[in-house]
């Protein structure tokens, strides 16, 4: 995989069934080499998006490459791709050891040392039937499988949106810890940014098809700021600083600006932003109609 | 892609391979009594002429025998159904309806293997056991068979002790509608296409309880519509035409109508032929217009017109046996002659498997257009 190669790039993608469009105009690029979060709304489009990169769905207009490649063109494209499909499906009728044997067959990378051990450490009873497994064993199984196929990138859809705090938790944890041992670009869907805090190092905020911002988290939280001061309006903020949001309450106005540099004017208290306020602001309603939001937002 | 097949397919395959080992029994420990009743009434050492000793074998057939006889055929017909609702409806429509495509479909295999692979290997397992029910009934069977092609007839409830038991259809033809869809290599034809058609209903309705109801809908139709409208067809019927015969018939007066009629027998008689239809015509050819007639196997029942009785005065057949022979009628019968049977057969197999391999590539190419999430 050369470092250039972008994990998912999508140009115009749109998705239509029927008359409505599930995805539409949709132009993003997700480098590789990244746990990259995509986060947004319901509704605004992250699981179409995934459904194209998958290749599970063709789309209407436009094009999206994975890794360079056409999704699900071929059984080399495939095994470059792991995928834990949303409420994580198994076989309900098929044990444990079976689905393992299924990826063994499926897969030439297979890597059955890695299926094997994780199963172990999950204490999953191989001779265990899925459909009798709970949520989060039920997860772990299929994120074993899609890991034990050695992918390049995994494709996560809200894999653990239905799982309990503990299991969530643990399913989070496996994951990092593996991103890390194995080397490999993780895209993760979510409408929690709490889940993603803990593992993403790239965030993606798609709001009605439209990337509202994406970034390293780590660069994102460093030009983000919150200030408080003595009420002002928006536009007389210098041009340096990108007012996402503002609140006036009484004498003071709060602002949560976007701004490279650092915050000098002495009248404003700067704080740090939290990943999860960052990523509400430009997920919800803020000054102007959405229209003029669309256009601010990707420069 | 075969191992996940097989995995897949295993208790279906068990429960069939079960149902044909039961059968398989019930039928070897049964057939040496057909065999051995075969033999007693004389039709193994006949050669010619056989149709009486063929009618006295097929009449001391035991009920439990015409029993096996009618669950074997029904059993044929039936089958193909079966194996097109449990097997073929729900083998893709249940992974779409289940959300399991989605492990299947992002494995290192694409969609078009994966689609083959599971249409190859459990349509052949379909065909094979449809395959393994024909050779196992058509053996049973064949005494019976070779009686009702050597001319012989059941009489039901005509010699013996006890009581007879009538099914229809026993010891007919092997070119009998009903019978023809249970011998030979129909039903591997017929299993096949009601397994293609049931993925195909699957692949396109993604649910397995609508897509078995309408694959049961859509292949009874083919059962009915295929032996009635497109069978006779096949092949060019033959024509047989020969006068009828007046002056045998036989005068009988309906008690009810108090109408009096005559029965003329026609001189058709070819066994195993499969009468596509049995008409009276004057020596042009034209329908007579003339008599009131309703025809009903070898015999006619005719009433000239001229001598529908006039209230008072009584039927005096003697003029209206003159009437009769002055018409010069005659019976022709359309029919598909016993030697037809297996070019039959192989036409209509082999329009069922064209219609498979047609459905197969629509199972294909709608699981590659990738329009379910």
């Amino acid at each position: 995989m050369s470092s250039t190669t972008a994990a998912i790039e999508a140009h115009g993608l749109g998705k239509r069934y029927g008359h409505r469009w599930a995805l539409a105009d949709c132009t993003l690029t997700i480098p590789a080499g990244h746990v990259a979060g995509l986060v947004g709304p319901n509704g605004a489009g992250k699981t179409t998006l995934i459904s194209l990169a998958t290749g599970m769905l063709a789309p209407t207009t436009g094009t999206i490459e994975v890794l360079g490649g056409l999704p699900a063109s071929g059984p080399g494209q495939l095994a470059r791709v792991g995928y834990v499909a949303q409420d994580t499906p198994t076989y309900a009728g098929l044990s444990v050891a079976d689905h393992l044997r299924l990826g063994a067959h499926l897969n030439p990378r297979w890597d059955a040392g890695l299926a094997r051990r994780r199963i172990e450490q999950l204490s999953l009873d191989p001779k265990q039937k899925a459909g009798r497994l709970s949520g989060g064993q039920r997860a772990q199984l299929a994120l074993t499988l899609a890991l034990a196929k050695r992918p390049e990138l995994l494709i996560l859809d809200e894999p653990i949106a239905s799982l309990d705090p503990v299991a969530r938790r643990e399913f989070l944890q496996v994951l990092m810890h593996v991103t890390a041992e194995q080397e490999l670009s993780v895209v993760m869907s979510s409408h929690l940014v709490a889940d993603l805090e803990r593992v993403a190092d790239y965030l993606v905020v798609l709001v009605a098809s439209r990337v509202r911002i994406d970034g390293e988290v780590d660069d994102l939280l460093a030009t983000h700021h919150l200030l408080t001061g003595p009420r002002r309006a928006a536009a007389t903020l210098p041009a340096s600083q990108q007012v996402i949001t503002d609140s006036h309450a009484g004498r003071q106005s709060t602002f949560l600006v976007r701004s490279s540099e650092p915050i000098i004017d002495p009248a404003w208290t700067a704080e740090e932003v939290s990943l999860e306020d960052l990523v509400l602001a430009y997920m919800g309603p803020s000054s102007g109609s959405p229209q003029e939001q669309r256009l601010e937002v990707h420069q | 892609m075969i191992w996940l097949t097989w995995r897949q397919f295993r208790p279906q395959a068990i429960a069939a391979v079960g149902a044909l080992a039961a059968m398989a029994i019930v039928l070897a420990a049964t057939r040496p009594g057909l065999s051995s009743g075969y033999a007693a009434a004389g039709l193994s050492a006949c050669h010619a002429h056989c149709a009486t000793a063929a009618s006295i074998f097929l009449d001391r057939v035991g009920n439990f025998d015409k029993f096996l006889d009618f669950g074997g055929v029904l059993l044929i017909i039936v089958a193909p159904v079966l194996m097109g609702l449990f097997w073929g409806a729900p083998l893709i429509a249940r992974e779409v309806a289940e959300g399991t495509h989605r492990i299947a479909w992002n494995q290192s295999v694409t969609r078009t293997r994966w689609t083959i692979v599971k249409l190859g290997l459990v349509g052949l397992a379909a065909i094979s056991t449809a395959g393994l029910l024909s050779l196992m009934v058509t053996w049973w069977a064949s005494p019976i068979d070779a009686a009702s092609l050597a001319g012989g007839s059941a009489q039901a409830g005509t010699g013996g002790n006890g009581v007879h038991i009538t099914f229809n259809g026993f010891g007919e033809a092997r070119l009998d509608p009903v019978i023809f869809d249970a011998r030979g290599v129909a039903p591997l034809g017929y299993a096949a296409l009601a397994f293609a058609l049931g993925v195909t209903v699957g692949v396109l309705l993604r649910r397995t309880l609508p897509a078995m109801a309408l694959t049961l809908v859509a292949f009874v139709a083919i059962q009915v519509l295929m032996p009635n409208f497109v069978r006779p067809h096949l092949l060019p019927p033959a024509h047989f035409t020969a006068p009828l015969s007046t002056q045998h018939g036989q005068v009988g007066t309906n008690v009810g109508t108090g109408i009096t009629d005559i029965q003329l027998t026609g001189s058709f008689a070819k066994p195993g032929a499969w009468v596509l239809s049995d008409t009276v015509i004057t020596p042009s050819g034209a329908q007579p217009s003339d008599i009131i007639m309703t025809p009903a196997g070898p015999e006619f029942t005719v009433l000239p017109r001229a001598c529908t009785p006039t209230p008072g005065s009584g039927f005096n057949p003697v003029p209206c046996r003159e009437t009769l022979a002055a018409m010069h009628l005659r019976q022709a019968v359309t029919y598909q002659p016993a030697s037809r049977f297996w070019p039959l057969q192989w036409i209509e197999t082999g329009i069922y498997l064209l219609l498979t391999a047609g459905l197969g590539w629509v199972c294909v190419w709608q699981v590659r257009r990738r329009r379910t999430p």
